[in-house]
């Protein structure tokens, strides 16, 4: 898949039609699988194990990971494209659809946004106080580029997207360092038994799609039903919708 | 039984100690080679179990704290009784192991049973004499290295000065005296501070064999770095730095994670440290610092399936690596309950499986074979029918006879040449 350094040169081979959105179509494997791999990496910087700290030598490998990916997506150019071409548009991604079922649960309960990365810091709770009524609020970066105003990480004026992302990283290691020693307390306190059935149930979507994934690339795992991924690749633009999802998984 | 989180031998070979994630530790004797039965040389049975550490809370953070026990490392023995180190992800402890075979009979205020004795009826005195028992394996705490940890302890080393050892975490090495528990130096920090600029972490750490001056540790970015303790008191600027440049077509996103380093060993000898990445060992010669002298394939034909590796986390397994005594010879563990050893010298290498399924006891093991293209021979395995969830990550090496140790999950098994 990312192994062989062939793929980037078929990739680079062909960038005389890069420029153009037709260009970009005719190689999708490679994109897809980039958009995936960092998918898959947001997601497991995500949904870390709350009990006990997390692994700080696996965190760090996979946001490093996460950053190179960034990176050369900003090189591609593929980070404009996206952004210029889906402003506005409901999110396509899986991962946005866990934000917003993380953020779903825990907003019902207390009428707040949480950032992505399990994070409670209070100084984003209080800026956060006029995106209340959104709904398609993105705590993840890659979501950045595609939906400018919706992302948590902003503050009142859109930054830049590599500021979002970077901030998004920051967030990870915020957790990781407690610098806001509360922060933790907080999210046990406000936190429902809701949210730990999410939790479940996200991990079993998650295998499930997680699975789809590199069935495709590899001959790893057996194929899976590719059901899930279908759901959550769905548009998701409303509330009700999600709670559809959460019924099917 | 639980999962078996470390092994090691001590510096005799009599001993083996293997500690769990429950955060029990287990200690194997070897039987005294009999006369009577040549064919069994002497073989390990259990000396001492004890529950080194509990499961923790940390009330400020609301998290827990793992009993796993991470690391065990022995101190040479200089009296009658044995000390090992033990560390979670958060506390060190020195356990004294000693054996009690002679007990005290006769005293005047208690009787047998410890009962105290009514004075008045006390009517002779008699001076208490040692009568033997049966021999009783006690182990007791005697320090406790506590509140030095922010990250988690990844390694521990014993100083060749016998008197100081150091504890390294995620981001901090610190250096302490078996004698003072209230205190550590912190000899390495590589913290940011910017947590936001963190992209490295330590992984390993190791004194030098024979000069107490002198550690190693490695990164998650596949370096190490050899510090010299007697040119600053914090060891930020390394005295060597050992990296490997990239081999460009070779590049992919999951470049870096393999890279990381897992574990680093001093060969016996100290003129060598080896390190062990995702798919291989390599073998560094102490004064050449841009490469490496010797890189050992454990498991090449997982490199097409990093993707799926990264997905189950496989990918972020720490595998340990050992020298045999005489440092000709290196071992590692890989999937599938497998093992591979490499013979430094012949060049000849070979991978072993520690299955009871597939192996009798006393049986010599027969050599497997991973095969990666489409034709299966008969005694091949094919990669995809590797199993992950059976990866051997402890192994130890007796000092010096070939009687090795591999734990494979919750089991133990100890491996020895075969006498003619």
């Amino acid at each position: 898949m990312f192994v062989r350094g062939l793929k980037r040169k078929c990739f680079d081979g062909e960038e005389d039609i890069e420029g153009t959105l037709a260009g970009i179509k005719a190689i999708p494997s490679y994109n897809l699988q980039r958009q995936s791999l960092l998918d898959m990496s947001l997601v497991k910087l995500q949904l870390c194990h709350m009990l006990v700290e997390p692994n700080l030598c696996r965190s760090v490998l996979i946001a490093n990971t996460v950053r190179q990916i960034q990176e050369e997506m900003t090189q591609d150019g593929t980070w404009q494209m996206i952004n210029t071409q889906s402003t506005g548009q409901a999110s396509l991604d899986r991962l946005v659809s866990t934000d917003i079922l993380c953020r779903s649960s825990r907003d019902s309960a207390e009428g707040k946004h949480v950032p992505a990365y399990g994070t409670f810091n209070k100084d984003f709770e209080s800026d956060q106080a006029q995106d209340r009524t959104e709904t398609m609020s993105t705590a993840s970066s890659v979501q950045a580029p595609r939906n400018l105003q919706s992302n948590v990480w902003e503050m009142e004026n859109p930054q830049e997207n590599k500021g979002n992302f970077q901030k998004s990283l920051d967030q990870i290691f915020e957790t990781l360092e407690n610098k806001s020693p509360n922060s933790v307390e907080d999210l046990f306190s406000e936190v429902d038994n809701s949210y730990y059935d999410l939790d479940t149930m996200l991990t079993g979507m998650m295998s499930n799609t997680k699975m789809g994934h590199c069935d495709s690339l590899e001959t790893f795992s057996p194929p899976t039903n590719t059901a899930s991924n279908s759901n959550c690749k769905s548009d998701l633009s409303d509330l009700d919708h999600i709670v559809e999802i959460l019924v099917e998984s | 039984a639980d999962i078996i989180s470390t092994v090691e031998f001590n510096h005799t070979g009599e001993l083996l100690a293997t500690g769990d994630k429950g955060g029990r530790v287990v200690i194997f004797q070897r039987e005294q080679e009999s006369k009577n039965q040549p064919h069994r040389r002497g073989e390990y049975n259990v000396y001492s179990t004890f529950q080194s550490h509990e499961p923790e809370f940390d009330y400020l953070k609301s998290l827990e704290i793992e009993e796993k026990i991470n690391k065990i490392r022995w101190l040479p023995q200089q009296n009658a009784a044995y000390f090992l180190l033990s560390t979670n992800d958060k506390t060190v402890k020195l356990w004294k192991v000693s054996e009690r075979d002679k007990r005290p009979e006769g005293y005047n205020l208690k009787d047998e049973e410890g009962r105290l004795r009514d004075p008045s009826m006390i009517t002779v005195l008699r001076v208490p004499v040692l009568r033997p028992m049966d021999l009783m394996v006690e182990a007791t705490p005697r320090r406790v290295f506590a509140n030095a940890h922010t990250y988690h302890i990844n390694s521990i080393s014993v100083n060749s000065d016998y008197e100081t050892y150091m504890s390294a975490d995620d981001l901090r090495i610190n250096l302490w005296n078996f004698e003072i528990t209230n205190q550590s130096f912190n000899i390495v920090d590589i913290k940011p501070a910017n947590m936001e600029e963190l992209t490295e972490v330590i992984t390993a750490a190791e004194f030098h064999p024979h000069h107490c001056n002198t550690f190693v540790y490695s990164s998650s970015k596949g370096t190490i770095r050899l510090c010299d303790m007697r040119t600053a008191a914090l060891c930020d600027r390394h005295a060597k730095f050992f990296e490997e440049p990239e081999d460009p077509s070779n590049r992919s996103f999951f470049s870096e994670i393999i890279s990381s380093i897992s574990d680093v060993k001093f060969s016996h000898s100290g003129r060598y440290i080896m390190t062990r990445d995702y798919l291989t060992v390599k073998v560094w010669d102490l004064n050449m610092e841009n490469r490496p002298i010797e890189t050992y394939q454990v498991h090449d034909y997982l490199r097409s399936k990093l993707c799926s590796l990264y997905e189950n986390d496989c990918i972020f397994d720490k595998f340990e690596c050992v020298w045999n005594g005489s440092d000709s010879v290196i071992m590692t563990g890989s999937y599938n309950n497998f093992f591979r050893m490499f013979d430094r010298s012949t060049k000849r290498d070979v991978t072993l499986e520690a299955s009871r399924e597939n192996s009798k006891p006393r049986a010599v093991l027969k050599p497997r074979r991973v095969c990666v293209g489409g034709k299966r021979r008969k005694d091949e395995i094919s990669v995809d029918s590797l199993d992950f969830s059976k990866k051997i990550l402890h192994t130890a090496w007796h000092p010096s006879e070939n009687i090795i140790a591999v734990a494979a999950t919750n089991n133990l098994y100890i491996f020895q040449d075969k006498v003619n």
